[in-house]
């Protein structure tokens, strides 16, 4: 028989939790540790090639605790492993600059793309693998489980109980799988109060509170003024209510961010309305509190809204909207992008727009020299083959998908991507080659970085019209029916006119005019707000747009 | 938010030059002069390899406004800026020497623009001081010229300081006025000075809503091409005098202004000063609340005159 | 730089006349352009005069004017086009609306 005795080595994670907390112990009082004594907190509960996440969401950041890992002493602290959603500020990468951290897993890196692309080349990061947002998130259970994490969060009381409050983003994954497998959870905090609002955390799974010099940094990127659309993005926004929303009956849905879907959102209360749409279209969305909602919301056209984060200027409005907004019992919003890339994963339709198409579909936001991720698109942006719940959308598009074939049918998901042909400087979206391949050999890449693929791809929506590929039975049509929206790149001039003529005929492909939409009508005129001021009226005030949004 | 209602206006900010006319104007009246089809573009921009446009970037004609005869300009935003140059300036020139000779009802010059085209440099200049000779040569006669500004540009320049040399000035509350621009001016004097970054500190110095409340602008209407229209009706039957007594009688006013306000450092101080409640909320005040909040103290020109006629 | 670029398309056998006189659509700002369209004796032959300050575009230009003369039955029309920098959706846009345009003159 085996006896079990302490030192069996089934503890060691909890035994080594207790080291690392005892090295600490003169640094913090009870859990609080004052700013200044951080740097010598990290030397003492890090260890070399610990695992470590940076809450670095797509919003928010615990930038005070990433400033100070740039602090430590590399001969302490070295070749970590980082597991982090976003790369976004420079601090980031600072410490892969200066060998404290080695190994990177992580899902999107945007502006610090270039820079990342030169620390890969040059051997300072070793990268595992992009993820999309789930993946990540999924994998904190599995075998990237952090054994230190870094979140940021509004205020803690002097227990450790948490806020996250509206901007929670990504923080219950980090710190549930950080605390449940005997890790170290530290948190930035705003502010230290005697009761926190409500509980996001409980203070039994934190271990440090901060309160860190400045409020953690976050990023207001679902804000778009609407006087920066135009009137192609308002005329594309016509076809894909009518062509697409109205045509499948598109209830429960995702908006990827970018001007293109807040013409969409504008347009809620005045064209679709008009077409009778109101309570048919659009009433569960996936999406954050994008202020160019605000108009749909005030109408009565959205019933819901679930969100990964929340919006500066926002607050205020949202707390206004507790029916449609998920508020709290204290009466602020709460975001979880788990959930909100969950319930938009298993919703009818996804929509956004991209940079690059190939003729067989596949999308891609890659450019060279920059190695950018994912962040959560693909989550959204993909076939949904575990589902098994019906509905009318999902059913028709499944049955536009078999062809009336006798196989075993199935639904789809709407998989929906909306570019205009040419981007600035004449940059053709339609290419023969995305520059996804020559990213996967510049950076020894084991595919290339593909956003949507063509096989999840349902349709393509440009000022040239709608190209619907479920309803195409061969890739030869599946082809035609791409250059016969890519209009005069290279990729459009390209096409048979005969088989784009038969395609149309089919109703494949359908022009503006097929949709019977008055092109001279889709202009600006059309939004339910052209500015940043009308949101506000709509708002009743309370929406509070940030400083470089207004001109009051 | 009265979304009807939202509907039916047209925004006068957003639209095109000839299409601001066509909306103010009775309908179906407008006739251009020197349109695109005449193809008077601008040789100097051609010769600096710029793009030009058929009309220059001004549209000029006749038409009738609530049944009166009026000649019209506008200028085009888009296009340079809405700058002054050469052949731009020579059509609303002689637009307005065309207004004299036909002794029009009134005109209306919808003005969108940075002030003169440095491109094109003296030409420009020497193409606002003919504008002004002639303007001056109108308003002798006893026509009015009605200034309405309300687009992306605002009115700058030379031409800032030809607007308040008209009869009236009718703006909204996106539309500027001023001389010299923000960028300018914090070039000059520092952004400590002015921060021309700042939105908020140059709608309130420079926009429809201070403008109105100093008396430079004597209608702030909403963005919406009717309301420009019916001000334009409104104000199309009081030309204002050009004498002397109403020149020395404006230099009054201009005093007494500078005495009550001249020491602000901000138009927050002179809203406060001018002792209107919730002073600090006019920036975002719609329309109808600001003229209700602002009423018994507003120092409108009229009102200023009177005073000062008073003494 | 400003790029001159001449095109001569053979008018259409059936066309629908639109009265005498021109319509102009567009401001000529950054990516935009403006799109003069006038009735001219041209012995039923349609031209087209661009000035555009994106060099090195003239074979998408042929085919954006090639594909609006295929949508349009014109004869006897000059287009005067003063362009800086738009995408060949803009193009398409204005001269689809320059063409409503002058066909509106001929109905009034």
């Amino acid at each position: 028989m085996m006896i079990l005795g302490t030192s069996s080595g089934w503890s060691k994670l909890k035994e080594n939790r207790h080291q690392r907390l005892q090295r600490a112990a003169q640094l913090a009082q009870g859990k609080v540790v004052p700013a200044d004594n951080v740097v010598a907190l990290l030397e003492a509960v890090i260890e070399p090639y610990d695992r470590v996440c940076i809450e670095g969401d797509n919003q928010k950041h615990a930038d005070y605790l990433s400033r100070c890992l740039t602090q430590v002493a590399v001969e302490r602290i070295h070749d970590l492993h980082i597991v982090q959603s976003n790369i976004a500020l420079s601090n980031h990468l600072d410490i892969f600059e200066k060998g404290i951290a080695r190994r990177l897993d992580f899902c999107y890196s945007g502006e610090q793309g270039a820079r990342m692309a030169r620390l890969v080349g040059e051997g300072k990061i070793d990268v595992g693998a992009i993820h999309t947002y789930l993946e990540l998130y999924g994998r904190y259970f599995m075998d990237l489980t952090p054994r230190v994490c870094f979140v940021a969060a509004d205020s803690a009381d002097p227990d450790g109980n948490i806020y996250t409050g509206p901007n929670t983003e990504d923080t219950p994954p980090i710190v549930e799988s950080t605390a449940f497998k005997n890790g170290i959870v530290i948190a930035q905090v705003n502010d230290i109060a005697d009761r926190v609002p409500r509980v996001d955390v409980p203070a039994g799974w934190v271990d440090y509170v901060v309160k860190s010099p400045k409020p953690y940094y976050i990023e207001p990127i679902f804000t778009r003024d609407p006087a920066q659309i135009s009137d192609i993005q308002v005329l594309m926004a016509m076809m894909v209510i009518k062509g697409i929303y109205a045509e499948y009956g598109v209830n429960r849905l995702n908006h990827g961010i970018g001007f293109d879907t807040a013409a969409i959102e504008l347009l809620l209360p005045t064209y679709a309305a008009d077409l009778g749409l109101k309570g048919k279209i659009c009433q569960y969305m996936m999406v954050n509190p994008c202020p160019t909602l605000i108009p749909a919301i005030e109408s009565g056209f959205i019933k819901s809204i679930h969100s990964a984060g929340s919006e500066l200027g926002m607050e205020k409005y949202v707390a206004a909207r507790p029916d449609v907004f998920f508020d709290g019992p204290d009466g602020s919003m709460r975001s979880n992008r788990t959930f909100c890339q969950l319930g938009g994963h298993y919703a009818d339709l996804f929509i956004g727009s991209t940079l690059q198409i190939d003729v067989d579909g596949n999308t891609s936001t890659a450019t060279l020299d920059r190695i950018a991720g994912f962040g959560g698109a693909p989550n959204f942006g993909s076939d949904s083959r575990g589902r098994r719940h019906s509905s009318h959308a999902w059913l028709k598009a499944g049955r536009e998908a078999s062809h009336g074939s006798t196989k075993m049918p199935r639904g789809r998901k709407l998989v929906v991507q909306m570019v205009e042909t040419f981007r600035e400087h004449m940059q053709p979206t339609f290419v023969d080659k995305l520059d996804a391949w020559q990213l996967k050999d510049d950076f020894k890449m084991e595919l290339p970085p593909v956003m949507v693929y063509g096989e999840d791809l349902t349709h393509i929506v440009t000022e040239e019209g709608i190209a619907n590929l479920l309803l195409c039975r061969n890739d030869l049509e599946r082809e035609q029916a791409i250059r016969g929206v890519a209009g005069f790149t290279q990729v459009g001039l390209a096409r048979s006119h005969r088989a784009v003529e038969n395609l149309r005929h089919r109703g494949i492909i359908r022009r503006a005019e097929d949709l019977g939409i008055d092109k001279r009508k889709a202009n600006r005129g059309m939004l339910a707000a052209r500015s940043i001021k009308d949101l506000v009226l709509w708002s009743g005030g309370l929406y509070e747009p940030p400083k470089r949004f207004r001109n009051w | 938010m009265n979304l009807a209602e939202w509907r039916t206006r047209e925004s006068f900010y957003e639209a095109t030059a000839r299409r601001r006319i066509t909306g103010v104007l009775d309908q179906n009246s407008f006739q251009e002069i020197l349109g695109p089809a005449d193809r008077i573009t601008s040789p100097h921009l051609e010769e600096l390899g710029f793009p030009v446009s058929f009309d220059d970037g001004v549209v000029i004609g006749s038409g009738l406004l609530n049944g009166n005869n009026v000649m019209i300009a506008a200028q085009e935003s888009g296009f340079m800026g809405g700058s002054v140059g050469e052949v731009h300036g020579a059509k609303m020139t002689g637009l307005l020497q065309s207004a004299l000779a036909t002794k029009t009802t009134a005109v209306l010059l919808l003005l969108d623009t940075g002030g003169v085209r440095l491109h094109e440099a003296n030409a420009g200049l020497v193409a606002i001081s003919e504008i002004q000779r002639a303007a001056f040569r109108l308003r002798e006669a006893g026509i009015p010229i009605l200034v309405l500004i309300g687009g992306n540009n605002g009115c700058y320049g030379g031409m800032g300081i030809f607007a308040r040399c008209c009869d009236h000035v009718i703006m909204s509350e996106e539309g500027r006025l001023s001389l010299a621009g923000p960028e300018v001016i914090e070039t000059a004097g520092g952004v400590e000075e002015f921060d021309s970054r700042d939105r908020a500190l140059v709608w309130r110095t420079m926009g429809g809503k201070h403008r109105f409340l100093l008396g430079e602008a004597d209608r702030l209407v909403i963005d919406d091409i009717r309301a420009f229209r019916a001000a334009a009706i409104e104000l199309m039957q009081k030309p204002e005098p050009l004498t002397l007594e109403s020149m020395l009688q404006e230099h009054r006013r201009l005093a007494e202004r500078l005495e009550a306000y001249g020491d602000c450092k901000d138009a927050l101080e002179i809203w406060k000063r001018m002792g209107i409640p919730g002073s600090d909320s006019i920036p975002i005040m719609d329309n109808e609340a600001f003229h209700a909040a602002i009423k018994p103290y507003v120092a409108s020109k009229e009102t200023q005159e009177k005073k000062c006629h008073e003494r | 730089m400003i790029e001159q670029l001449k095109f001569d398309f053979p008018g259409h056998p059936s066309p629908v006349q639109p009265a005498r006189g021109n319509a102009c659509i567009g401001v000529v700002n950054s990516g935009n352009l403006e799109v003069l369209i006038e009735s001219a004796a041209l012995g039923g032959r349609c031209e087209v005069d661009v000035k555009t300050s994106a060099n090195g575009f003239k074979s998408t230009w042929a085919a954006v004017l090639e594909d609006f003369f295929a949508r349009n039955r014109f004869a006897d029309i000059k287009i005067s086009i003063n362009d800086y920098g738009a995408t060949p959706a803009i193009v398409s846009l204005r001269l689809d609306q320059a063409a409503a345009e002058i066909m509106e003159k001929e109905m009034r």
